[in-house]
């Protein structure tokens, strides 16, 4: 901002101030002339209600002569009147970094000890998965519950099943890259509704075992195994889903999963690298980690 | 002049009223029409394009602001939980800004990014189905109003007489822009770019 409205400020406030005072000393003083006092006692209101300019009390004069000093003194010491930064050099970014570089010396060291640590030693310390856990409930809790136990399409992190691998490596690179799930929409391939429902009892009864006489066999064969593998086993790497147990992602129903083959699903984990820094991700990493051991 | 004569004209003591109001303002709000730092887009802000403004008018119009402010005040405890604190130029295209003055749920100034698109969706059609305790209301006409093209393009025009840089490209592909895209997608939109300009740690 110019200059030319810092003084703009500057001269409007104190003026406003020094106007504040003259108001007070004017309607306050002494009325001496005969004039003056039968101006003073001249307000007559419906015949015989009289109001006079009597001096204010003493102590409501002083409250508002204390307000402006005290008025004074802060402009002086804080930056308020744009064009003069005030002695005390205060400022609210300047408030903030110190906040930041006080928090920075206490707790720096502690991750810093914590970063070094692999995850397998991070389970077993307290203070340790106090901060996981504190983090979990800020950075995951939306979408994985405050229990983490997931919602439909939002991973359960307590049990053994993972989609993208559960080595802390890679709860680690999830938690930092994030993950994109692409289960295409597979309708035109399969054919018509009937191929779609004889495809969705397929899926359904692949924890009991492949049904290699089911028309929707060799339509597995060829549109899934490619991610799931060739006994609904699923793939970490691509974080295909097994197929062959009783988790479901997004649930287990016939319209569930005819939604799911007809019109695809792009489970989204965000990456939380520029949220968290590396060394917060690596604590939240072992947290998630130990809800699973 | 005597205060009776104050006292007993009404017209001269309300324009008298006016004048001492009105240096606060002078002195507060004037000299931020004048400054950079209110009236420069921070690095990366650009004028909401359409389907995000389409999104922006149904957050105002829900009232998202009475429960969520989007500020995020420069105090560590807000920047640890929410990210880099908010600067005025940020908002320099949010007509009006939705700062909001009461946070029942959380702040929403970088929300953007944080969850998937498929999290916003099941969050606004029924909030509970996603965190059990929320008190968040559902919003489930979202899913089947379908945003009006023609009603964008005539929002952008008449942002543009307001200052912002629409192209005359961008308000001719407005329409084309929010062809068959319900409030539902538009209000994710919008979120999911919330504060993303400000980058984080």
């Amino acid at each position: 901002m110019s200059e030319a409205w810092g003084w703009y400020v500057l001269i409007l406030t104190i003026l406003s101030m020094l106007a504040c005072f003259w108001l007070i000393a004017y309607s306050n003083r002494q009325r001496n002339s005969p004039e003056e006092i039968a101006e003073s006692e001249s307000h007559v209101w419906d015949e015989d209600v009289r109001e006079l300019n009597n001096p204010l009390p003493m102590w409501w004069l002083w409250l508002f002569i204390g307000t402006l000093i005290w008025a004074a003194g802060y402009l002086i010491y804080y930056p308020g009147l744009l064009a003069f930064d005030g002695v005390g050099g205060w400022s609210q970014e300047k408030q903030y970094e110190e906040e930041m570089a006080a928090a920075e010396a206490r707790f720096a060291p502690i991750f810093e000890r914590y970063a070094s640590m692999p995850v397998e030693e991070l389970v077993a310390d307290e203070q340790a998965m106090g901060i996981g856990r504190s983090l979990f409930g800020n950075y995951c809790a939306q979408c994985h519950g405050s229990t983490a136990q997931g919602a439909p399409g939002f991973p359960n992190l307590t049990d053994d099943e993972w989609l993208w691998g559960g080595e802390p490596a890679q709860i680690e690179q999830s938690i930092l890259q994030g993950r994109s799930g692409i289960m295409p929409a597979l309708g035109p391939s399969l054919g018509g509704d009937e191929q779609v429902a004889a495809m969705v009892d397929y899926v359904q009864s692949l924890q009991d075992g492949q049904d290699t006489a089911s028309p929707a066999h060799s339509k597995y064969m060829m549109l899934c195994i490619a991610c799931h593998g060739p006994e609904g086993k699923g793939n970490p790497v691509l974080g295909a889903p097994n197929l062959a147990n009783d988790q479901w992602l997004y649930g287990s129903s016939d319209d569930v999963i005819t939604r799911t083959l007809m019109q695809g699903r792009n489970g989204v984990m965000p990456a939380h690298k520029d949220l968290l820094g590396t060394d917060r991700a690596h604590i939240l990493a072992a947290y998630v980690y130990s809800l699973s051991q | 002049m005597k205060h009776e004569t104050i006292e007993k004209n009404v017209n001269l003591m309300a324009i008298l009223i006016v004048v001492v109001i009105s240096i606060g303002g002078l002195v507060e709000i004037v000299p931020l029409m004048a400054s950079s730092d209110a009236n420069e887009p921070y690095p990366g802000i650009e004028p909401y394009p359409p389907v995000e403004l389409a999104g922006r008018d149904v957050y105002v119009r829900e009232g998202c602001y009475v429960c969520h402010s989007q500020q995020i005040r420069p105090f560590r405890s807000e920047t640890e939980r929410y990210g880099p604190y908010s600067v005025a130029g940020e908002f320099v295209y949010d007509r009006p800004f939705q700062f909001g003055s009461k946070r029942t749920g959380p702040d929403l100034a970088r929300v953007g990014g944080r969850y998937s698109d498929d999290w916003h969706r099941l969050h606004l059609l029924r909030p509970q189905d996603l965190v059990p305790d929320s008190n968040m209301p559902a919003f489930p006409w979202l899913a089947d109003a379908v945003v009006d093209g023609e009603l964008v393009e005539r929002k952008m025009r008449a942002l543009r007489t307001l200052g912002d840089p629409y192209t005359d490209e961008q308000i001719a592909g407005a329409a084309a822009a929010v062809e068959g895209v319900t409030e539902l997608d538009a209000l994710v939109a919008y979120l999911q770019n919330l504060g993303t300009a400000r980058a984080a740690r």
